[in-house]
């Protein structure tokens, strides 16, 4: 991210955006990215609207800088805290503050180092709305641990193991991934001791709420629980599939036997 | 270039350093030119401000750097810098920004000493016997003096991301050009080196222009002494951020 943002130069190979290579043109691709660095570095000591003035003066844009400005601030709901100082603002506002500044100059591509780390819930969810709305107009390129914001906000996926791409692809399809460590909840009619369970080929085995979740690398783990069932005269009244979600796809992808 | 000049002058002036630095600078002038019974006005019996020209030097040994020392340190140390690399400016534009705002710092800081100018003008017999071309001249030589400071100032804090350092280093430095050369010709006395050594120091050019002579060779080691800095900063930019 760092070098698409042409703040480093890679040590080997070449990186375009929007078809500029990062040597040719390094000012021109910074005019057509937004970045959005992890830590989100700002002047404490500068108030909202003068940094945002001082974007807008960086970016050499033109036209009306005030509305601009105002734009922006009622883009990521800044309204109430536009005249403090930045360093007086709490986690979540900074980040809005630093949303805006990757935005101010309407960037193409727009780059974001972990925008929702250390956020509470609500500040999580405005922000991750604030970015889904971005993404509807251009390209957001996002990196995050969280991985149900992954899938909640990014049509295209891509899993980065120790410099390596593992899986890249459109999110629905990556999520239909075949995932040999399947789980299965099940439900029994009477009631069923944990340690005849583990009879079965089973890695993790939970009993949440009437139901029995049982983790397998088997594949045909539902055929010997039926099995299981009849042999001990039960009655299976729910049995399914949990859908594979990412992190089990992300685990398989990732972890080399 | 503009906006990150705009931005430095905004940051000096929304905390408190802006005008620390003009406070002092205005007050340690003041109590030497007026108080202080071995420097004061009245001691030399003349309407001149020589005191005040010697005394800014040694007081901008401090205040220069004082101001220096974050421009570049602070944005590495609150990473404030990797925004600033990767918005559509150029390093050599950053640091013009942030070396012409120190400048107009100094030159601000400067300005409230003229009070002491019109002082000694109507306490001359008669009114207005003063050497008017010398001290516009030495206003002229502390001003540039003050952006040869700056640009030693700038290229330390380029170096180090610790604002105590780039302080240290940079007095030093500015001590070095100042003075220091300008001593070391006294140890030795007749050398090859000499002529080098004198026309390397600051204090040489600055009592040039000092008498009241804008002698374009002065001016231009001026410009080439900061130039020299901003380059070498410049250079030290780009090796860091590959």
């Amino acid at each position: 991210m760092k070098i698409l943002a042409c703040y480093t130069l890679p040590t080997s190979g070449e990186a375009y955006v929007n078809g500029i290579s990062i040597y040719d043109q390094p000012l021109k691709i910074r005019q057509t990215i937004g970045y959005l660095p992890e830590q989100n570095p700002l002047y404490n000591d500068l108030y909202v609207i003068e940094y945002l003035e001082f974007l807008y003066r960086l970016h050499h844009l033109k036209g009306n800088r005030k509305k601009r400005i105002a734009e922006m601030i009622e883009m990521t709901g800044l309204g109430d805290e536009k005249h403090k100082k930045i360093g007086q603002l709490s986690k979540g506002y900074r980040q809005r503050v630093g949303l805006a500044q990757s935005l101010i100059h309407n960037p193409d591509v727009l780059i974001l180092d972990e925008p929702t780390s250390g956020l509470d819930p609500n500040q999580i969810v405005d922000i991750r709305n604030l970015i889904r709305e971005i993404g509807k107009t251009r390209t957001v390129l996002l990196s995050s641990h969280i991985l149900q914001e992954v899938q909640a906000i990014c049509s295209r996926i891509i899993i980065i193991d120790k410099g390596k791409i593992v899986a890249d692809d459109i999110t629905e399809k990556l999520l239909k991934m075949p995932v040999s460590l399947a789980t299965v909840r099940v439900r029994f009619k009477n009631t069923v001791e944990k340690e005849s369970l583990s009879s079965l080929p089973v890695k993790d085995i939970l009993y949440k709420d009437n139901y029995w979740f049982i983790t397998s690398e088997d594949a045909e783990i539902r055929e010997k629980i039926y099995e299981f069932a009849v042999s001990s005269g039960n009655i299976i009244l729910e049995l399914s599939q949990e859908t594979g979600n990412l992190e089990q796809i992300f685990q398989q992808l990732t972890q080399k036997p | 270039m503009f906006s990150v000049y705009l931005k430095e002058i905004k940051s000096f002036f929304s905390g408190i350093i802006g005008y620390l630095v003009i406070i002092v600078f205005f007050a340690i002038n003041g109590i030497f030119l007026w108080i202080v019974p071995e420097t004061n006005i009245y001691a030399t019996g003349y309407a001149t401000l020589d005191q005040l020209f010697e005394i800014a030097p040694w007081v901008f040994l401090f205040l220069v750097p004082a101001i220096t020392m974050r421009t570049f340190s602070e944005e590495r140390k609150s990473g404030t810098f990797e925004i600033l690399l990767t918005k559509p400016v150029n390093d050599l534009q950053l640091l013009l920004g942030k070396y012409f705002a120190s400048i107009t710092l100094i030159a601000i800081s400067i300005l409230p000493t003229l009070i002491y100018y019109y002082s000694v003008y109507h306490l001359a017999v008669p009114v207005g016997n003063v050497d008017s071309g010398g001290i516009w001249g030495s206003y002229i030589g502390l001003l540039l003096l003050g952006s040869s400071y700056a640009a030693i100032g700038i290229f330390t804090s380029v170096i180090t991301d610790n604002q105590i350092i780039a302080f240290i280093i940079s007095m030093l430095l500015s001590f070095f050009f100042y003075l220091l050369l300008d001593l070391l010709r006294g140890l030795i006395v007749i050398s090859p080196i000499d002529p080098v050594l004198e026309y390397l120091s600051i204090n040489t050019h600055y009592i040039s222009i000092s008498r009241g002579v804008l002698d374009s060779r002065d001016l231009l080691y001026f410009i080439s002494f900061s130039a020299l800095f901003i380059v070498i900063a410049k250079m030290i930019i780009e090796k860091r951020k590959w």
